[in-house]
């Protein structure tokens, strides 16, 4: 491992000394972290594997229902009838934060009273169930959708902390140990260099 | 804050949606689904992308994970197996544990 580029004095030694100890520090609290934050990204993905196997299973439920009213429909009539929504959905949304990491946080918020975008008579059955199913999905959705971001957002960050960790333990801590050993050897040299010195100008009188 | 819903799909799919209130934006390829998502992105929050859409703009979406929002969600459609959701899941978790701890395949 290369050394730093630095003079040997006793200053610089001490200055190095101090980021050693932060450097140790700070790599064993980032490792605490990266641990913890695989422990909760475990949790999380097993919730996010359990809920998008439900979804999906409905989904294409709804999907299949979905196609067999559109068969029996014309396409200029489906489209029409579906055109304008009776229902808003929103959500609320804000921020969490999961081991210091900003993830979404949502909530399905439902407006007007449901009921289907056209009138009886123009539809099919089989569209109002499907789109009754689709009402009901639609919380899991989101809900599935904000675990998957954090899925993903978390995974970024335990990549990007698990660099850090190695950076610190494989570079910057070894870099430092052998620079403050250098710097070290280099002073008793000038040490053991000035007692003989001083001995020799000590023999000349 | 709140969040308004949109989704970017092919066709029939995103016409159910459309019933139950979640704003639809039509696209039947790539470029189709691009311009969509950069419209979606812009005022909706959390976007439901149909499968083979999701898999074509896969680079595009992934821009989106740097930020808590929009949530960009794969759904799998009418025709479908629902693998694109299950694959970006198993990346995930390959780049954070370096195992797969729920396929095990």
């Amino acid at each position: 491992m290369a050394r730093l580029n630095v003079n040997p004095t006793r200053m610089e030694l001490k200055k190095l000394q101090a980021r050693l100890n932060t450097a140790i520090r700070g790599h064993k609290l980032l490792k605490d972290k990266s641990d913890e934050m695989v422990r909760v990204f475990t949790v999380i993905i097993r919730e996010d594997k359990a809920l998008r196997e439900k979804v999906e299973s409905e989904l294409s439920r709804v999907m299949k229902q979905f196609a067999v009213a559109r068969s029996v429909t014309a396409s200029y009539a489906a489209e029409s009838a579906f055109a304008m929504p009776a229902v808003a959905v929103r959500a609320e949304c804000g921020v969490e934060s999961v081991m210091g990491v900003e993830v979404p946080k949502v909530e399905l918020v439902k407006e007007g009273k449901g009921g289907l975008p056209y009138a009886f008579a123009e539809m099919t059955s089989e569209a109002d169930y499907s789109v009754e199913m689709i009402s009901a999905l639609l919380p899991d959705l989101v809900q599935l959708a904000q675990t998957e971001k954090r899925v993903r957002m978390l995974a970024e960050e335990i990549e990007r902390n698990k660099r850090r960790v190695n950076a610190l333990e494989y570079v910057m801590i070894p870099q430092l140990e052998e620079t403050i050993k250098y710097i070290k050897d280099k002073l008793s040299e000038n040490e053991r260099a000035a007692i003989v010195r001083m001995m020799k100008v000590k023999n000349k009188s | 804050m709140t969040a308004k819903l949109a989704i970017v799909g092919d066709g029939d799919a995103i016409l159910v949606f459309k019933a139950a209130g979640v704003a639809a934006f039509a696209a039947n390829d790539e470029k189709q689904a691009r311009d969509a998502l950069r419209k979606a992105a812009r005022d909706y929050q959390i976007i439901f992308i149909t499968e083979e859409l999701a898999r074509m703009t896969g680079d595009f979406l992934k821009r989106f994970d740097e930020e808590p929002y929009p949530v960009v969600l794969p759904i799998p459609s009418a025709d479908g197996d629902g693998s694109y959701g299950k694959e970006t899941l198993k990346r995930a978790m390959e780049r954070a544990l370096g195992v797969d701890i729920l396929f095990n395949k």
